[in-house]
């Protein structure tokens, strides 16, 4: 297993991801010896996971059962350990896109944070590519590094502990690509500009306040980037259900009721309540929106170096 | 060779040996390299009014008639000179406030100073093309859910992807690109051959097409049941015609729809780079055609027959890599109904793989999501869909551009798992679903993590 590289049986040391259900997932570290809980029971990693084809059902001691899912950057994103606010798949996926990201880029990300992104973009960069992370919080710094080891990824990233807005990237006219999520951005364009190669580059910068963003534009105006643009990206999910709405009852004869009842397909578990008449229901299937929804998570500014 | 673009005619010889993302200005005919920053000289008139209550729309504001335009421009003044005048001739222009002022010199300057930069391709500039340009021929499938897409399919090198679409290989290029030439690509199509109008605007090295491979919708059946074999191809002179169709028909279209638009962007001048690009493709396809057909006829069948050997072989490999049934990620974007695809095409990938399908419209993947419950074999379904908003962020006039919503598709995602025999499963899979895990998930967390 590694981010980067799919594999198919699960070894001694990996990282994978224990799915229990509906939206309910955690990561464990498989070692030998070992034994994880869950609502199902216990897993022994030595017997229940290690040599098992990764996405195989594993039964626990209580007789339930889970999925064993090899890891990606997606489903590390909403199981990682949050240090940090964290950037979701979502403006990952926009991101990576506009920053025209693939393999064999050079990107440079301030801050690590809790390292959401940095494993999408090593993803995504592998294996030729290299991304240069800074962060000037040393534990969080730390922390990255030994992530970044566990996973089998820490050929493709170097993490810097130092203040991107006062030192820069450590790194000069290298980048394909700049990442910027830290809270005062405008300090950082000019280091992300000598960052990134000679012949031009994208840079990106996330954040949740207009005011910063004003601030950054400007900044960005002034270090003569090109094709500046503001978007904000939304996920919208839905839940399928089938819905099953009754047929109001309009006073007409039966017969004719019952002509009418079309779509009744399933009239038995709805509340047909009612003595003689037939009550007829109509079923359809839905998507139905969830009743609350990220509504904001920031702006991301794009430009272009040219 | 002459390209027609925004209104505009111009030869492209003067552009080599420029870096990507340099600015020209269109001269009559050719190209001029102006310089890469004009320096933003916001007039000499600092005078500006504060609000517009004594502005009178009375239509004579502008004193240079319509002919006095016209003559500037065939005197082939420059641009910038013209909307000069044309600020030192409106009489409204230093009572319009500041930011009145701003608008109107990048409107003027919008359509005197045609400027065209040229881009390299990429999905971002080749997506947002489309979508912008050419919606119909890739399903209407916005840029931002293409983006999704990809990294909902955890696509990068190294993977062997399944990649089934009909946007005119737009999907397939973004894929490519992701992967960079590592890996392989099995693209599924219908007809006689896979659509790669878009995919050959990405300017692909040759290497990345070594490990395309492509496969007929039509023989995955025969290929799942065992009854695959390679005698029956699609005939190929047919399908040869039909490439070649389709390929005429966007090109013209193209066409069209560049000299309609006003708009002057980076992502219309990426356009042009499509352009040329599959004029080439289309030259190269005539100019093979015409060979043919000149040929001697015992010639022309040992061409033919070659190239049939040729498919033949290339079937062949791309059904070996298909029967191995361990395919990294599946990739749907089609104009066909998603059920049927999905549950045939989901045997070929391997278990704890991402899938992801986009639609158009929500309901065929309502049906599909409820079909694929029944089937098993996947978990953590997710209908979803993308809003993207676009901004206008300037000192004191920030504020939303355009909403766009609806038109940009539907994704159903999930992950493949082992599939086992027996029904039970689906039923315990739902009881499964039914709980409540939330809290317990955190206290298992709390125990392990």
């Amino acid at each position: 297993m590694s981010f980067v590289e799919y594999g198919d049986t699960i070894k001694d040391g990996d990282t994978a991801i224990v799915f229990l259900g509906h939206e309910s997932m955690f990561p464990v570290k498989v070692q030998h010896g070992t034994v994880t809980q869950t609502k199902y029971g216990v897993i022994r990693h030595s017997t229940d996971l290690i040599g098992k084809k990764y996405g195989s059902k594993v039964t626990c001691s209580k007789g339930g059962w889970v999925f064993i899912l090899h890891p990606t950057p997606e489903l590390w994103t909403m199981n990682l350990p949050h240090r940090t606010q964290i950037l979701y798949s979502t403006d990952i996926s926009i991101i990576t896109m506009m920053l025209e990201l693939k393999p064999g880029s050079i990107v440079c990300e301030s801050g690590t944070g809790s390292g959401s992104l940095s494993h999408a973009l090593i993803r995504t960069v592998a294996p030729t590519g290299h991304l240069y992370t800074v962060e000037f919080h040393q534990q969080r710094a730390e922390k990255a590094r030994e992530e970044f080891r566990e996973h089998g990824v820490e050929h493709l990233v170097t993490v810097t502990n130092q203040d991107v807005c006062k030192n820069g990237f450590g790194v000069s006219n290298i980048a394909d690509a700049v990442f910027l999520d830290i809270p005062s951005p405008w300090e950082a364009i000019g280091h992300a500009k000598s960052a990134l190669k000679a012949e031009g580059g994208r840079i990106c910068s996330f954040s949740p306040c207009i005011e910063q963003v004003q601030r950054t534009c400007l900044a960005m105006e002034e270090y003569g980037f090109t094709e500046i643009n503001t978007l904000e990206i939304l996920l919208r999910v839905y839940n399928v259900r089938t819905i099953s709405l009754q047929i109001p009852d309009l006073g007409k004869a039966a017969e004719d009721n019952s002509s009418i009842g079309f779509d009744s397909s399933n009239p038995s578990n709805q509340g047909s309540s009612c003595s003689n008449l037939q009550q007829g229901t109509v079923q359809f299937k839905s998507g139905v929106p969830l009743r609350e929804m990220v509504g904001h998570t920031g702006y991301l500014t794009f430009a272009t170096k040219s | 060779r002459k390209i027609i673009f925004e209104k505009q005619w111009f030869y492209l010889d003067n552009a080599i040996g420029h870096i990507y993302g340099t600015t020209f200005e269109v001269t009559s005919g050719g190209n001029l390299q102006p310089k890469q920053e004009v320096e933003e000289t916001t007039t000499e008139t600092k005078e500006a009014g504060t609000d517009n209550r004594n502005i009178v729309d009375d239509g004579k504001s502008q004193k240079l008639t319509h002919d006095d335009i016209k003559a500037l421009k065939d005197k082939g003044i420059k641009g910038q000179e013209i909307v000069q005048q044309l600020i030192e001739n409106s009489t409204t222009f230093r009572d319009k406030t500041e930011f009145a002022q701003d608008k109107y010199i990048k409107k003027k300057k919008k359509k005197y100073e045609a400027v065209i930069t040229i881009v390299k391709p990429s999905t971002r500039i080749l997506s947002t093309m489309y979508y912008a340009r050419e919606p119909g021929k890739i399903n209407h499938l916005r840029y931002d859910t293409l983006a999704q897409m990809l990294t909902l399919g955890n696509v990068h090198a190294g993977n062997k992807m399944i990649v089934m679409e009909t946007c005119a290989g737009l999907v397939l290029g973004a894929v490519m690109e992701r992967m960079g030439g590592y890996g392989s690509i099995i693209q599924m199509y219908p007809g006689g051959g896979p659509v790669r109008a878009a995919t050959s605007c990405f300017g692909f090295p040759k290497l990345f097409f070594d490990n395309l491979h492509e496969f007929p919708l039509s023989k995955v059946d025969s290929l799942l049941s065992g009854t695959f074999s390679t005698e029956t191809l699609p005939s190929e002179p047919e399908d040869n015609a039909v490439v070649e169709e389709e390929s005429n028909g966007l090109t013209g279209k193209k066409q069209a729809s560049l000299q309609e638009t006003e708009e002057d962007s980076t992502t219309e001048t990426a356009m042009e780079i499509n352009e040329t690009e599959e004029q080439e493709t289309m030259d190269i396809n005539a100019e093979d055609v015409e060979f043919k057909k000149n040929k001697e006829k015992e010639n022309k069948e040992n061409v033919r027959e070659k190239k049939q050997w040729e498919r033949r072989k290339k079937l062949i490999e791309a059904a070996a890599l298909l029967r191995e049934k361990n395919a990294d990620g599946l990739i749907v974007a089609s104009k066909f109904h998603p059920t049927p695809l999905l549950l045939t095409l989901l045997e070929f990938v391997a278990p704890s793989r991402p899938f992801v399908v986009y639609c158009l419209y929500k309901e065929p993947l309502l049906e599909c999501y409820t079909k694929l419950r029944e089937r098993g074999g996947v978990i953590n379904l997710k209908l979803s869909e993308t809003w993207l908003r676009n901004y206008q962020v300037l000192p004191d006039r920030s504020h939303p551009k355009l909403t766009m919503s609806g038109g940009g598709g539907y994704l159903l995602s999930g992950i493949t798992v082992v599939l086992d025999k027996g029904k039970s499963d689906a039923s315990n899979l739902e009881e499964l679903k039914m709980e409540e895990p939330s809290s317990k998930r955190s206290k298992v967390q709390d125990l392990h993590c």
